[in-house]
């Protein structure tokens, strides 16, 4: 099989059940794939039957291939690896998802390959020579990075959220893919609940951000109250109530914190310091909320009020709520 | 107990990025340079687990250019025993700098290597884990929690929606996130002896890799926003340019 011709996505599952990133990551590679005249095989890495996967062939996928294993439930590490890098040899191209498990995944794939890695890319071209040039946010997305990989295959993580998974039937007939023996250096033993059972705002498609402007932990609860009217959203933060103990730091938004591009940004009581705005700055559309105009937020934001959070915030609720019907 | 720490020299965050003249790099004119934040994380971890251990040893490795020697001095004034600079240009490909690490710490005997997860610069995520990868060594990334004890290591790291427990033997390597701990400031008496630490610098040279930086741009430019108006009053306006001009809710 000559591998220049074939592309292999890496999908993810929690608890038995495709993640939606891997559907993105199936329509990257799907484009990708019809540029370079290549098929796309998709892999599920799983411990039992994962449901999901009968729709990849919708999204794109020509083979669907199934690695199970006893300890595939959970994520293993050295086993997805080697797994993967046991067919790296096949493909002119790898993608997996930029979430967290890709992160610690694909560094260990192109280790185990012998070849360069590019991170976070949210597009990618083919390039001279059979090459490929990628764009990727660097410096927290104060500058993009247009990058040259050479690599045989080339290995790229995809920023999750970057392209809504697109259907484009192809035939996903299921292959067995056999798992090569490996030794299981780290072992994940379990998945704990966070603190607070809310969507992550590295993924929700709403995210509503509060700084110090809120003035105490205990009025977050104006915030939890706007996210829970807007369906779909996730409670973030500025560092500085991260730091005092306010938030949980999983919720911290910024440049030491998680890079959102969700389409919809709250920024409510926070000024906007270059570390938080390199966080957010790729949201589709930003609204901040400060009683001072003068605040560099309002410089990102496509919408601003200017105005005592504590007065606009249950008004916004409230209005929110009229518009689904509540109240 | 062994410990190293890999410390990468970035710009300080603050730093406002103007493209160079080649049209592939920062402009570094005027720009600060620090020691990557999350590497300040590792630093403290390496030195809390000294004194938990009640001795051994501390070193900090870095590849850098010379300037960098800057940025070993402040994690000897943390505290850390001695340093290594691996004086090179640095390279866009990790794999690369992963491989010059690695050959470095292959025969130092250490019990736990701690990275940072990601540079701030390059925000390549992957340096702490190939290296782990090419050493042969059980690695945990993104940790938010480490318990060591009787040779066994206990962490935890924050994935979408939950928190991974998982554990591995020593020796092992791990890449520090934020929330692990709070990083102390150097002492003045810390600056002082940090002149008198040993610091040695060795060229390296690396190899071509499979990634080139054919650009840096910056990024298109926010559309100026408007300020819909003052107070709750304003609300109503908001919500129908939500709804019916951005279309988002
Ligand atoms: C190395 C480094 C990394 C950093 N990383 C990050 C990061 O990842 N994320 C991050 O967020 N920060 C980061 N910071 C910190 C950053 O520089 C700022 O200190 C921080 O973002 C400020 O948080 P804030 O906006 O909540 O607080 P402030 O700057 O104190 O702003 C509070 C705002 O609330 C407004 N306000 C007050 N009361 C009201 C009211 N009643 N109604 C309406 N508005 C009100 C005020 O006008 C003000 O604008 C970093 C700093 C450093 C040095
Ligand atoms: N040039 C370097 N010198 C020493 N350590 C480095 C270097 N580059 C990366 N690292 C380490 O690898 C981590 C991840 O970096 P990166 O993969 O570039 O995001 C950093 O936090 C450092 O601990």
């Amino acid at each position: 099989m000559n591998p220049m011709s074939r592309i292999l996505a890496v999908t993810e599952q929690r608890d038995g059940t495709l993640r939606k990133v891997s559907f993105e990551v199936v329509t990257a590679g799907r484009r990708l794939a019809d540029r370079v005249e290549a098929t796309l095989d998709v892999l599920v890495l799983g411990g039992g039957p994962v449901s999901g996967v009968e729709r990849l062939g919708e999204y794109g996928a020509d083979r669907v291939l199934a690695a199970r294993h006893a300890e595939f439930g959970l994520y293993n590490p050295d086993g997805y690896a080697a797994t993967i890098a046991s067919v790296a040899g096949d493909y002119r191209v790898i993608l997996l998802a930029a979430t967290a498990t890709g992160r610690d995944l694909a560094p260990r794939v192109a280790a185990r390959t012998g070849t360069g890695l590019a991170t976070d890319v949210t597009e990618i071209a083919p390039g001279p020579d059979q090459s490929f040039v990628v764009t990727r946010p660097v410096y927290a997305g104060k500058a993009l990075q247009r990058a040259r990989l050479d690599g045989k295959p080339a290995i790229i993580s995809i920023r999750p959220n970057t392209l809504q998974p697109v259907e484009q039937p192809r035939p996903g007939d299921l292959v067995e893919l056999a798992v090569p023996a490996f030794t299981a250096k780290v072992k994940v033993r379990e998945i704990k609940a966070p603190a607070e059972a809310r969507l992550d705002v590295a993924e929700a498609p709403i995210v509503v951000s509060g700084g110090r402007g809120l003035k105490d932990p205990a009025n977050f609860k104006l915030l939890e109250e706007l996210a829970d009217a807007l369906g779909n959203a996730a409670v973030g933060a500025s560092r500085a109530v991260v730091d005092a103990g306010w938030r949980d730091h999983g919720a911290q938004v910024g440049q030491t914190g998680k890079t959102v591009s969700p389409s919809l940004y709250f920024a409510i009581g926070i000024s906007g310091a270059i570390q938080h705005l390199a966080g957010m700055r790729t949201a589709k559309t930003i609204v901040a909320i400060n009683r001072d105009k003068d605040a560099p937020i309002f410089k990102v934001a496509d919408y601003g009020i200017v105005g005592d959070l504590f007065e606009v915030v249950p008004r916004l609720t409230q209005e929110i709520r009229r518009l689904r019907g509540e109240g | 107990m062994k410990i190293a720490v890999c410390l990468k020299r970035v710009p300080d965050t603050t730093t406002k990025v103007t493209v160079g003249p080649d049209g592939k790099a920062i402009d570094e004119a005027g720009v600060k340079f620090v020691p990557n934040p999350y590497d300040e994380y590792a630093l403290e971890e390496a030195l809390k687990l000294k004194e938990a251990a009640g001795g051994g040893e501390t070193v900090v490795y870095c590849l850098g250019p010379e300037a960098a020697q800057e940025t070993v001095r402040a994690a000897l004034a943390m505290g850390v025993d001695r340093g290594v600079l691996l004086q090179a240009p640095g390279s866009a490909d990790g794999f690369e700098i992963a491989k010059a690490l690695a050959a470095e710490l292959r025969d130092g005997g250490y019990d736990v290597i701690l990275f940072g997860k990601l540079a701030v610069d390059d925000y390549n995520h992957q340096v702490g884990v190939m290296t782990a990868e090419l050493l042969g060594l059980p690695c945990i990334s993104a940790i938010s929690r480490l318990n060591i004890s009787g040779g066994q290591a206990e962490a935890e790291r924050e994935i979408e929606g939950g928190i991974e427990v998982i554990t591995c033997s020593l020796p092992a390597a791990f890449t520090c996130d934020k929330g692990l701990n709070h990083p102390r400031l150097p002492s003045l008496k810390g600056i002082m002896a940090a002149k008198k630490k040993p610091l040695e610098v060795k060229p390296v040279t690396l190899g071509p890799g499979t990634i080139a930086t054919v650009a840096i741009e910056l990024p298109p430019e926010r559309k100026p926003g408007k300020i819909v108006g003052e107070g709750a009053d304003a609300v109503p306006e908001l919500v129908r340019l939500l709804r019916e001009e951005a279309k988002v809710i």
